[in-house]
């Protein structure tokens, strides 16, 4: 490989490397956007569960 | 107007650069002056273009906030330059590299191109300093809006430095009477340029999605506490 080659492909793998780290970011913030909606939806209450009726209990 | 789903532009600018890289490495030709580490040009000047498209677009979105009071303005603007951004710095890095090989340095001080180059770059870093130094609200968008439009001024400055490259020449690869070379050669630079746009449109349409979520989840959380 020649030393031409060898800078051609580094500013190639530059680039790709360059990209590769944005998305590896962009993963990341969308692994926390998905954190935060599970904590939210945790936190809302379960509308159905208040309103299905109990089921009667078992005595005995 | 419809717009493109992300998934088919993802696609669309993955089969773009793996066309472009093959065509670069296996069917455009040797450039008979600058041999193989003309190979570069195709994604730098490429890549430049799309850094450029991503500044104006910044700009158009900008002036759409201050003009029609577009609500998603701002935020579009932000996300544009941020991709100009990203492109800037690829633009920089691999203009380094071919430097090094056609001219021996890394950088050149006394280059105009490569020195305006990396004003404009360092003009869209301090907006990001502007835009977080004031609290987000309606004054925080306006004073980034004015600041992304007069950023715009300095693009067309920038290229015609290239123009204007007298100590080492910056190849001048487009004249008024069109571009500096045909064949493969146009070709594979069409599709490498295609590739780019596409790309940083595809990056901006994905960041500009997890942005508009992060804002959304924002305010639920605000309304459930």
């Amino acid at each position: 490989m020649t030393t031409s080659e060898k800078y051609v492909t580094g500013a190639y793998c530059v680039v790709f490397a360059v990209l590769l780290v944005y998305l590896l970011i962009m993963a990341l913030k969308l692994q926390r956007l998905e954190r935060e909606v599970d904590e939210l939806a945790e936190r809302v209450p379960d509308e159905d569960a208040e309103e299905s009726p109990r089921e009667p209990a078992r005595v005995g | 107007m419809r717009r493109i789903p992300l998934p088919a532009l993802a696609v669309s600018s993955l089969v773009l650069v793996a066309t472009a890289l093959v065509f670069v490495f296996y069917v455009a030709p040797n450039d008979q002056t600058l041999g193989f580490s003309q190979r570069i040009f195709y994604f730098h000047v490429s890549i430049a273009f799309a850094a450029y498209a991503c500044f104006v677009g910044g700009a158009w979105k900008a002036l759409r906030h201050l003009w029609k009071r577009d609500p998603r303005a701002d935020l579009e603007s932000y996300v544009c330059i941020h991709q100009g951004l990203i492109f800037g710095a690829m633009v920089l890095l691999t203009g380094s590299i071919w430097a090094k090989i056609s001219w021996g340095r890394w950088w050149v001080w006394s280059e105009d191109e490569l020195v305006l180059f990396l004003v404009l770059y360092l003009f869209y870093c301090a907006y990001f300093m502007l835009r977080f130094s004031v609290d987000p609200g309606p004054q925080r968008a306006n004073l980034s809006a004015v600041y992304a439009l007069f950023g715009v001024v300095l693009i067309p400055v920038s290229f015609a430095a290239i123009r204007l490259a007298r100590e080492f020449l910056h190849p001048r690869v487009f004249t008024l009477h069109g571009p500096n070379f045909g064949g493969w050669i146009l070709v594979t630079y069409c599709i490498s340029q295609a590739a780019m746009l596409v790309l940083a449109y595809t990056l901006y349409r994905l960041e500009l999605g997890g942005k508009r979520l992060d804002a959304r989840l924002r305010d639920l959380r605000e309304v459930l506490a």
